[in-house]
């Protein structure tokens, strides 16, 4: 929200391909994302919208283009820690409690022992587990261990969070109590965040603005900005705007190519939704 | 939603997974050791199940030695040379008799001339244990960082097993003895040709454990900028442990082994080895003292079993699937 940072992340020209025969999964992605927004990268399987998080995250090197994170490379932004990720999974340690989970990154950071678990207590109220410090991510529901996953990526108090259908594998009651208490956590942490998902209702839900994206090669058809009032509560998913905005991201999906073997889901009808 | 006592039913209750149920022994002290809290009912009403199983299981071996026994005697069974009676089978309760006999004529019990050697041996046998392991993760954890180390040098590491243990020995003792000071010495090169036998395993498995870590754990650690050192120590060491307490399950009794049969070309009369070849000079006149033998080193060899058990649910924390 600074004036000195107008953008969080700045993407130019991003072009990926694999392989020596070159496939392109992503061509020529322009995006500004600004400080405090909540950017959702919607599009059928295979977009490349996953890949387009990981160029962001360093995780991917993009074979040509621009990737400014907090003015800075994608590079020197992630040896700074300026972004946390959550994936679909949790991706815990198994062999640690939730605390020393969410501790990992502040260890690695070189915190001492009195302020990570001064952290820890905090992050464990942002995410509503006090009470389960101690337990193993195995003796956790799905929901509970992504919730663990999101505190884990908050811990280092990012400006960046980057989440890659995080919900995905969640049922759609747990995903919608999730997305309700993602928002109580951005509003909270004043973060900028980055969603991937396959959901239209979910990035309706959650967004600032909806990026959509079409396939072969991965491209950015449409930016839809979401106007609905914050902050969103249960009640948004009944307002009538809300359902404007759904069919228009629909449609938006549509234009973008969607093609033979996939059609844009129906909001409501997204459970089990799986990433490839 | 989450419910305390659930979780302690899945947390108590690890499935029998260490792949030698048949040795219920092994698992009793397993929840006797109680790594995962406290006593509850249901790990009582477990840890009393396996002991009964494990008893049934050894009165039915006794039945079918006894009972194998008595059908020989009872039909005359011949199969070439092999005769049944006292000789070729002896009774088991003979065999155990024997352990308080005394070992020849006015000397010690056998039980006690046993223990003695069964403590030699398993001081040389734990040496090598440690050696190997030592060993068989520094290797493997060089080699793990590397796929062109690992197609170089794992041939000659498994070469190194397809030689019998019977012929590297005898060339360990000349090698290493004469190097070893005075403290160490025969005892010392026996432990490293048990090491020998110890360090296979854990090498092989170290290299598949280090390797064989989820990328999305490893995209995380590359997330935080992780060091190759922090990823070694916080993602793929306790990521391999499993794997490593596998192998190290295997290296156990292979250690004992591998001790009983260094001590042969060592020339080592204080322990097993040295028993064996004894009692097997004087088989015709007491067959149930090499048997009694042959028990004692079964016995070491499941106790460092056991011993191996007990440190991981020690040290391994991991969903109950994962842990056996």
């Amino acid at each position: 929200m600074s004036e000195s940072r107008p953008a969080v992340v700045a993407l130019r020209g991003v072009t990926k391909s694999f392989g020596a025969g070159g496939v392109t999964a992503l061509q020529s992605i322009d995006l500004e994302v600004q400080p405090g927004e909540f950017v959702s990268l919607i599009g059928p399987s295979g977009c490349g919208k996953s890949t387009l998080l990981r160029i962001v995250g360093d995780l991917v090197e993009p074979t040509a283009g621009e990737v400014v994170v907090n003015g800075k490379s994608a590079r020197q932004a992630r040896l700074d820690g300026d972004y946390g990720i959550v994936f679909q999974d949790a991706v815990l340690y198994d062999w640690r409690t939730v605390a020393r989970n969410i501790s990992l990154p502040l260890e690695l950071l070189g915190w001492d022992r009195a302020r990570r678990a001064q952290r820890v207590r905090e992050l464990l109220d942002l995410v509503e587990l006090r009470g389960f410090e101690n337990h193993h991510p195995w003796q956790l529901s799905g929901g509970m261990q992504q919730r663990v996953a999101i505190a884990r990526a908050l811990s280092f108090s990012p400006a960046l969070l980057l989440m890659d259908e995080p919900f995905g594998a969640l049922d759609e009651m747990t995903r919608e109590r999730m997305n309700a208490e993602l928002l109580r956590i951005w509003e909270r942490s004043g973060s900028t965040v980055v969603f991937v998902t396959h959901s239209i209702s979910e990035a309706v839900f959650l967004s600032t603005r909806v990026v959509v994206m079409s396939r072969r090669p991965g491209r950015i058809a449409a930016i839809v900005d979401i106007d609905l009032p914050q902050p969103r509560t249960a009640d948004t998913r009944e307002d009538p705007r809300f359902f404007e905005l759904v069919t228009e991201v629909r449609d938006r999906l549509r234009e973008g190519g969607l093609d033979e073997d996939r059609t844009a889901p129906d909001e409501g009808e997204l459970v089990g939704e799986e990433a490839p | 939603m989450f419910d305390p006592a659930a979780r302690k039913e899945t947390g108590g209750a690890a499935p029998d997974t260490d792949g030698c149920g048949g040795i219920a022994l092994m698992t009793i002290a397993a929840s006797a050791a109680g790594a995962r809290g406290t006593l509850g009912r249901g790990r009582l009403r477990n840890a009393a199940e396996r002991a009964g199983l494990f008893l049934a299981v050894l009165a039915v071996l006794w039945g079918l030695w006894e009972g194998f026994r008595a059908f020989g005697e009872a039909v005359d069974l011949r199969a070439g040379q092999f005769v049944v009676n006292d000789r070729t089978m002896p009774h088991l309760h003979d065999i155990v008799a024997q352990l308080f006999e005394p070992s020849r004529r006015n000397g010690p019990l056998l039980i006690g001339v046993l223990w003695d050697a069964a403590l030699f041996t398993a001081k040389e046998a734990a040496a090598g244990f440690l050696l190997g392991a030592l060993f068989g993760l520094a290797l493997g954890t060089a080699l793990a960082h590397s796929g062109l180390l690992q197609r170089g040098f794992v041939p000659y590491i498994v070469a190194s097993q397809t030689v019998p243990i019977l012929a590297v020995a005898p060339m360990v003792v000349v090698w290493v003895n004469p190097r070893l000071p005075p403290g160490l010495r025969d005892w010392g090169a026996v432990a490293v040709i048990s090491a020998y036998l110890t360090f296979f395993p854990v090498t092989i498995n170290t290299i598949r454990g280090l390797t064989s870590v989820d990328p999305r754990a490893l995209e995380l650690m590359r997330s935080y900028a992780a060091g190759a050192w922090a990823v070694l120590w916080k993602l793929r060491f306790p990521a391999a442990l499993p794997f490593i307490f596998a192998a190290l399950k295997i290296a156990a009794p292979a250690s004992v082994v591998g001790a009983i049969i260094g001590e042969l070309p060592a020339s080592i009369q204080a322990g097993l080895g040295g028993a064996i070849l004894n009692f097997n000079q004087y088989y015709i006149t007491s067959p149930p003292s090499l048997w009694a033998t042959n028990l004692v080193a079964a016995l070491l060899g499941i106790s460092f079993f056991l011993a191996v058990l007990l440190a991981e649910r020690l040290v391994v924390r991991r969903a109950p699937e994962h842990v056996g």
